[in-house]
């Protein structure tokens, strides 16, 4: 199908793009890299009067070192953070959910902001930028602020952006030396995670230094699972111990139940993905 | 809005309207048909092309988006009515029955070779999972893909480097990875 038609503007700075969003009023969308938001259109889903499309704005693109931070352009797509050395070596989390994003096509358009201002639920990238403790620039009429991940997801597809603001980039605190797996479940060829877990340790020597933990799908929004990362600081990395830890990460939870899986079900896959995800980091 | 594109080695001006989706400019107003749309869903991949070097779903990129770059489409692979090496392998291994997903298969099939020249089953199948095909069962697109990648390698012989050279030509446009640029 054809989109309804709207208004187009494409400007270079997140300055302008910034004016553009307030002028257009609150029935402009922004466009990144458009692989959630176009399929919307086609389907008519939303009728957006005016599109901001940020794809000229350079400076929302690349991976960049601030002391002891990376910040990831919210323009940078997924082809290029998985690709990214700065990114395997300090964030090696994010490079192995993105790897499982999508499909190759989707990965060369889609981008990191895209997905974490989209928020769906099932989206693998929120639940890496949860378990990592990123934080959100946010442009504004008012100029920027940052926002914390555990603060930025509010609901299915709602974040703390206003409609009139962007999301500039992501500062990942460098987890440089950690282990890292993302273990996904689905069913088929490109499909969404039913439940996911993101992982990703410091060894010392032969135990668990530190862990974090973080949970695709269990919610409206992403889920750290504190007790699993608290039962796996200072355990031997072994899969019993590992798998003992595991047994806590549905604790707390109560994700909904639809034609994918029933609540119950999601909650052992979460116990049974989150052993796989720590025993893969581990040995990887 | 005025759009300025090349297409298969040829540059276009064109007036479009913002909502025009990359893959109806192409079929529409250029009348290069080859290129398909299979779904309404992003999922099939029948639509893909290159923009500047990287494959793409033509139906989920906006005519307006490509402005001021290059796109390559099924169309612009043969050379003086001699098939691109992709193409003959297709057609070499029987990887098509009904042919509505081969377009999109043999342009993705050029993107992976891009990255990986010489990919195993696995990562065949794997740089492949945006393409769908009802009729074949994928064995003989895979076989395909790794007779093509064979025979587009340094020393197939003069005539199928040539052809191959020229398509690799076209993605030594892509970035590095970190420099953030397109
Ligand atoms: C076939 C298919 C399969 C997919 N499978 C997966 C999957 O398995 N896992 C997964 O995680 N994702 C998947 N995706 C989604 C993909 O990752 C998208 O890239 C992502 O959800 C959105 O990123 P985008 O840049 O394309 O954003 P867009 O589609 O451009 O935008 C999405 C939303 O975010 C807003 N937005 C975008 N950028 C900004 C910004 N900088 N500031 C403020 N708001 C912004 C837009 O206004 C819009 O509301 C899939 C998509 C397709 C088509
Ligand atoms: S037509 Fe199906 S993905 Fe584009
Ligand atoms: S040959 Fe018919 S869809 Fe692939």
């Amino acid at each position: 199908m054809i989109p309804a038609a709207f208004d187009y503007t494409a400007p270079s700075t997140v300055e302008e793009a910034v004016g553009a969003l307030a002028e257009a009023g609150e029935d402009a969308k922004v466009l990144g890299g458009g692989q959630s938001l176009l399929p919307v259109l086609r389907m008519r889903l939303a009728a957006p009067t005016t599109l901001i499309d940020l794809g000229k704005v350079a400076e929302l693109r690349g991976v960049r070192e601030d002391g002891g931070a990376l910040v990831i352009g919210a323009m940078t797509t997924h082809y290029d953070v998985q690709r990214d050395p700065l990114v395997q070596q300090h964030a090696a989390l994010l490079a192995r959910a993105t790897d499982t994003v999508a499909d190759p096509q989707v990965r060369h358009r889609g981008t990191f902001g895209g997905s974490i201002a989209h928020a769906d639920p099932a989206g693998d990238l929120l639940a890496p930028a949860l378990a990592m403790d990123t934080e959100m620039v946010i442009a504004g009429q008012g100029g920027r602020r940052t926002v914390a991940a555990a603060d930025f997801f509010v609901d299915y597809f709602t974040t703390a952006l206003e409609p009139d603001e962007l999301l500039v980039e992501v500062r990942v605190p460098k987890h440089t030396g950690w282990h890292a797996h993302y273990e996904k479940f689905n069913r088929v060829a490109q499909a969404w995670s039913i439940v996911a877990v993101a992982a990703t340790v410091r060894v010392e020597g032969t135990s668990i230094a530190e862990a974090r933990v973080g949970l695709t799908n269990m919610a409206a929004t992403p889920v750290r699972a504190h007790a699993v990362e608290n039962a796996l600081v200072g355990a031997p990395a072994t899969p019993e111990a590992i798998r003992a830890a595991a047994a806590h990460a549905a604790e707390g939870t109560s994700p909904t139940s639809d034609g994918n899986a029933d609540a119950d079900y999601r909650q052992h896959l979460a116990r049974t993905l989150t052993g796989r995800a720590v025993t893969a980091a581990v040995s990887g | 809005m005025r759009i300025s594109v090349t297409v298969d080695g040829t540059k276009y001006d064109d007036d479009v309207e913002p909502r025009t989706l990359l893959v109806h400019y192409l079929r529409e107003q250029l009348g290069k048909t080859g290129t398909v749309v299979g779904c309404d869903t992003s999922n099939c991949g029948a639509c893909t092309v290159h923009l500047d070097g990287h494959s793409v779903k033509s139906c989920s990129v906006l005519a307006v988006q490509a402005d001021g770059c290059e796109v390559n489409t099924i169309e612009g692979l043969e050379r003086d009515g001699q098939l691109h090496p992709m193409q003959q392998a297709f057609h070499d291994n029987h990887a098509l029955q009904c042919g509505f997903c081969t377009p999109g298969m043999i342009m993705q099939s050029l993107d992976l070779l891009a990255d990986n020249p010489n990919p195993n089953e696995h990562e065949v199948r794997e740089g492949l999972e945006g393409n769908l095909c009802r009729c074949t069962g994928y064995q003989n697109i895979v076989r395909a893909v790794q007779d093509a990648a064979g025979k587009m390698s340094p020393g197939a012989g003069p005539e199928v480097e040539r052809v191959a050279n020229e398509v690799a030509g076209r993605h030594s446009a892509r970035t590095p990875v970190s420099s953030g640029g397109e």
